[in-house]
């Protein structure tokens, strides 16, 4: 009768050691690349967050207005705004993530063209604002439109999609920390972004890692700024939980 | 081309110290192919040269072995209060200089 007891058991068991504890996909590097991310100097992705704030204070557009011309000192008026995005903005009508905000304020304050997407330029700025936030914790956007706008991120996360059929869930769920070929899986989570992979020998978008995977499991990939991405990635904002941002991180 | 180093600002006479450069560069190899078909031209940062008052104290001769935002890294020991240059070209053409002052107490 004990394998009985036993097997009756078993259930409440597995569910009390289900992980609590998120992990970053920093824990799911090599030492070498956790290394590299540490140092500030080391770190490549800081040449960005350089470039980015000499971009801060150079005017731009037929207004020829530069964003410290408004914003003053990044360090000030920039901690914590990474925090709050993707959100929806009631002007632009439509949830914009950090690159789309940046975009929009080029746009409509300084009459510039839209700087495009993965450009050096936009990275570059996008990593210097978030660089602001390093250490904070998102704070999920609450209003109406925007837990919308993540309800249906969280049903894309969830859902099968491409040739081989899987869900995100399917991997960075149930298998991370298992290997893929020569990859070890991570949970997914975007708190790095911008992050330096060196595999891109250069800095990417979260958007660039979210097509990868699209790629990956042969599903054909929204294009950038597609609503399909920024609702993922609203979702994912709210999924890391509590994990800190640590732009401009380093992954392989 | 943007460029981080970083030199101590003081340093004890005899003391080692450690310079670092770090300059952002594809450093392509020459190997790739473009979605035409057509190759890549090579245009890697080749030769990197830092001096310590007009005297060479470190240089690199780098090639398509090298990854790309090269980061190089070099100990001297401080004798004298004195300006470091440093200088890089690459196979296009462009250079790149930077420049720092190390004071000896």
């Amino acid at each position: 009768m004990r394998w009985l007891a036993a097997l009756l058991c078993a259930p409440i068991t597995v569910l009390a050691a289900q992980p609590s504890a998120l992990r970053s996909g920093l824990e799911f590097a090599s030492a070498d690349v956790r290394a590299l991310q540490a140092d500030d100097f080391a770190n490549p992705g800081m040449l960005w967050v350089d470039r980015g704030a000499k971009l801060w204070s150079t005017p731009a557009g037929a207004a020829a207005q530069s964003c410290a011309g408004c914003h003053r000192e990044a360090a000030v008026s920039m901690k914590g705004v990474a925090t709050r995005y993707p959100r929806f903005d009631r002007e632009a009508g439509a949830v914009l993530n950090l690159e789309a905000r940046i975009n929009r304020c080029r746009s409509t304050r300084q009459q510039a063209d839209p700087l495009g997407f993965e450009s050096d330029e936009l990275l570059a700025l996008t990593a210097y604002v978030a660089h602001q936030s390093r250490g904070q914790v998102p704070i999920p956007a609450d209003d109406a439109a925007s837990r919308a706008a993540r309800e249906r991120g969280r049903e894309q996360y969830f859902r099968r999609q491409g040739q081989m059929n899987l869900a995100c869930t399917h991997c960075h769920d149930r298998l991370a920390g298992r290997r893929l070929l020569a990859e070890t899986i991570s949970e997914g989570h975007g708190n790095g972004y911008p992050a330096y992979r060196l595999e891109w020998q250069g800095l990417g978008s979260l958007q660039r890692r979210l097509r990868a995977c699209f790629t990956g499991v042969r599903a054909e990939a929204p294009p950038f700024g597609a609503p399909e991405l920024v609702e993922l990635e609203l979702y994912l904002t709210q999924r890391a939980g509590p994990l800190r941002i640590e732009t401009p991180a380093v992954r392989r | 081309m943007l460029a981080r180093i970083q030199v101590p600002a003081q340093a004890r006479q005899g003391e080692i110290v450690t310079i670092r450069i770090a300059i952002q560069h594809p450093m392509e190899t020459g190997y790739r192919i473009d979605h035409f078909g057509r190759r890549i031209a090579r245009n890697v940062i080749h030769t990197l040269a830092v001096r310590f008052g007009g005297t060479e104290v470190f240089s690199a001769d780098m090639g398509s072995g090298v990854a790309a935002n090269p980061f190089l890294q070099f100990h001297v020991r401080a004798q004298a209060s004195g300006e470091f240059s440093f200088e890089w070209v690459d196979d296009s053409g462009a250079r790149g200089s930077e420049r720092a002052t190390l004071t000896v107490v």
